[in-house]
């Protein structure tokens, strides 16, 4: 067979083959020049900075680049060496350096995040760095007593070089203690980590509030009358449409002590005016706020893939003797898996990066890990906020690649 | 294209070419009635008197996209509003220009200006615009004669005061003023908070109303706490009580005790298109008068010495302004100024240890 299809030929005697193979590479340039502008808009709005995020959490040049002496001597000496006046020496040189360039709060700041209390230390002997003779270990003692903190001199160590695991050190609520050993850090400075899990459990809560409550409107919506089924559908949409700073108000104005719930049920005696009841400011307002607002991420995907399905496959089950529960388990759920899949995606990655809405109705203990990245993205520091969302990524596509496993990524269905 | 249309066009792009003209300058500052502030009594009086125009553009914390521009390279800000904290941050990393201070104008008065502005408000490369306070605020309506809270302990006394209170979700201001209110006298304030038993006594005073506390961040919060009856009392930034007493006649009361105060002003990032009439600005803005006509519009304090006679009555009203602002004397017997260099250094920990407590239960 491919014996003939080779002695074929076009009418100038090319082979038919190679023929086909141009005019088909033609077209597929002319289609890849299609999809350039959408290509090039990807890499550059998107590829791009979430690469330089990923790289910033790892990547941190504050200290490193004004320290070209002590760079020098923690390679011509190993870890573990004590400071010695060459080394008090070479750090002089630096903080000279640092004044003359100004670049003695960058790198204090640097050293700041791992030992906290020590930018100062910097600043300070920066701006006396002009004045500072041999021996040079005892006069930057005499500025300060920190200078021989061994703390201080393996953050210095770490940090000579820009690459560093520094900030997913702290972002796993470890630090290094005076040996250089990786320690669990106080009690109470123990927040990443629980707070990352309790973000996915969060998150995992709202999409299984979403998908119960979104199941059933999904269903009464694909299956009534064109005419009242889009009636519905704008009251789905409607509150889609509105600002979400509105809506996460209007929670406000509902929950909250004094607000329109409270005070219809003192006004019903159900509670006294003593005992009206703290729904917003804590985690439950967090959880009835985004649930609200991320309700028609599940409806849609629901309902797209529910409008398809022929009624007929549930008529025959039932003609067959199912009972109405069997019909559903066995018939019409397993049809639904893939707007369930991507319904329960959409919302769970939405609800694990969201951050206003926490930030506004959530109080003391409805925080989610996005606070954290806003407050440090405020605080300017961008690496510990880039190792941070780093980890939300990171977690996402962990189970985005569970999901894939377990279900399937091509039976979802988003519309 | 019909010619309404080509006029439409040549409008709009004539007004994408304003802010690209050589002799106008871009002001970052906070917008809302910070900005319309400076608007009335710097930016129309400035380019009247130089002919050099004001581009004004909005931020949240003009110190966020300052910092992305200058590591960008491509600073388009040539003058910008920094909080106090901000600005020594971002100077000692060399993002902003240093500001001689000598070259700026007298007061009024004659009084040089190294003397004239308040002790140590000056800066390496911040000159100082105004000086505001977080402070306790209270419904006044809602307490008997007399027995309204009248002191920063109040706030943390939940059995004589029951009820909500309205905190600032933020270690800075929270922690100075729990020790505050735990006794500490506020010359000695940071030095206690230094140490990790200074810490923890301001954090266990914190303990006792942590059932109580209602959490804010933004600054347009805790009036509308109070509106709504949510709190018995909040602390809150003074400037925000007085709009809501004096421009919408609520019964607030701000409680001077235990304020803390910080100032905020001008910077010139490193890299600025027009620095030379950047300075310019600054010089006009900071100058006396100018610096007394924005205390009218906006309860902040002058850092000027000779320009705190100068401020008159609320603008448009009757009511004089300086019993209101947190420079006042009588408003000064028990306040703190807020030490940028402690929280410079400490405020990744102490953030850390804030947001770890308030997740605890």
């Amino acid at each position: 067979m491919s014996d003939v299809a080779s002695q074929l030929t076009t009418a100038d005697g090319r082979p038919l083959k190679a023929a086909l193979a141009t005019a088909q590479a033609r077209a597929k340039r002319r289609a890849f020049f299609l999809v350039l502008p959408l290509l090039a808009f990807i890499v550059i709005t998107f590829a791009v900075p979430i690469g330089q995020m990923l790289q910033r959490s790892v990547y941190n040049d504050g200290f490193s680049q004004t320290v070209p002496a002590l760079t020098q001597w923690f390679e011509a000496n190993p870890k573990g060496t004590v400071p010695d006046e060459a080394a008090y020496a070479a750090l002089a040189s630096d903080l000279n350096l640092m004044k003359e360039t100004r670049m003695a709060g960058d790198a204090g700041t640097r050293i700041n995040y791992v030992v906290s209390g020590m930018r100062s230390l910097f600043t300070k002997s920066a701006r006396k760095a002009a004045d500072l003779e041999p021996p040079y270990m005892a006069a930057l003692l005499d500025i300060d007593e920190d200078w021989q903190d061994p703390r201080v001199w393996n953050a210095m160590r770490t940090a000579s070089s820009p690459w560093t695991l520094d900030f997913y050190t702290i972002a796993f609520d470890r630090e290094r203690d005076a040996d250089g050993k990786l320690v669990k850090v106080d009690e109470n400075q123990r927040i990443y980590f629980k707070l990352y899990i309790k973000t996915f459990v969060v998150a995992a809560v709202i999409t299984a509030i979403c998908l119960l409550l979104a199941f059933p409107v999904a269903h009464l919506l694909a299956t009534l009358p064109m005419a009242k089924a889009n009636l519905l559908m704008i009251l789905v949409l409607l509150p889609f449409w509105t600002s979400l700073l509105v809506r996460t108000t209007s929670w406000i104005v509902l929950l909250q002590g004094q607000g329109v719930i409270n005070s219809i049920l003192v006004a019903l005696g159900i509670i006294g005016d003593d005992g009206r009841i703290q729904m917003i400011y804590n985690q439950t307002g967090t959880i009835i706020a985004m649930v609200h607002i991320l309700l028609p991420f599940m409806v849609l995907p629901l309902y797209s893939v529910m409008r398809v399905i022929p009624p007929s496959y549930t008529r025959a089950a039932r003609s067959l003797g199912a009972t109405s529960w069997t019909t559903f388990r066995r018939i019409y759920l397993p049809q639904t898996i893939p707007g369930i899949g991507a319904g329960v995606l959409l919302v769970f990655i939405l609800a694990v990066g969201y951050y206003i809405t926490p930030a506004l109705v959530g109080g003391a203990d409805g925080q989610l890990f996005s606070n954290m990245v806003q407050f440090h993205m405020t605080k300017a520091n961008w690496s510990m906020a880039a190792a941070l969302a780093t980890m939300l990524l990171v977690g996402v596509l962990v189970l985005y690649w569970l999901y894939d496993r377990l279900i399937g990524i091509d039976k979802l269905k988003l519309g | 294209m019909n010619k309404k249309t080509l006029f439409a066009l040549t409008t709009a792009l004539g007004g994408l070419a304003l802010p690209t003209l050589a002799d106008d300058i871009t002001i970052m500052s906070w917008g809302g009635s910070y900005s319309a502030a400076e608007t009335e009594a710097y930016y129309k009086p400035f380019t009247a008197e130089t002919g050099i125009g004001i581009v004004s553009v909005d931020a949240d914390n003009p110190a966020t996209p300052v910092k992305a521009q200058v590591d960008a390279g491509n600073v388009t800000t040539d003058v910008a509003l920094f909080l106090l904290s901000d600005a020594v941050r971002l100077c000692d990393e060399g993002q902003l220009m240093p500001i001689d201070a000598s070259m700026l104008p007298d007061g009024i008065d004659g009084t040089p200006a190294m003397d004239d502005f308040l002790e140590g408000t000056l800066s390496e490369c911040m000159v100082p615009n105004d000086i505001y306070a977080t402070a306790v605020a209270f419904d006044a309506s809602k307490f008997a004669e007399g027995a309204a809270p009248s002191s920063i302990a109040d706030f943390f006394d939940t059995e004589k005061f029951p009820g909500k209170r309205g905190v600032l979700k933020s270690p800075k201001v929270v922690l100075e003023m729990a020790l505050m209110a735990d006794g500490v006298p506020a010359a000695e304030v940071y030095d206690v908070l230094d140490t990790d038993e200074g810490v923890d006594r301001a954090f266990a005073k914190l303990d006792t109303i942590k059932n109580d506390a209602i959490y804010w961040e933004a600054g347009a919060q805790p009036p509308q706490l109070l509106a709504d009856g949510e709190v018995v009392m909040t602390m809150s930034y003074n400037g925000r009580i007085f709009n809501a007493a004096v421009n919408e006649g609520k019964p607030f009361e701000v409680l001077w005790d235990g304020q803390v105060f910080e100032w905020e002003g001008y910077v010139i990032p490193e890299g600025a298109p027009n620095t030379e009439a950047a300075m310019e600005y600054i010089k006009f803005a900071t100058s006396s008068a100018p610096s007394a006509r924005f205390s009218e519009r906006i309860s902040y304090g002058t850092p000027r010495k000779s320009a705190a006679p100068l401020v008159g009555n609320v603008n448009g009203t009757d009511i004089p302004m300086a019993p209101n602002l947190p420079t006042y004397p009588a408003n000064m017997t028990n306040a703190l100024a807020s030490s940028a260099d402690f929280w410079v250094d400490r405020e990744t920990e102490l953030g850390e240890r804030f947001n770890a407590w308030l997740l605890s239960n």
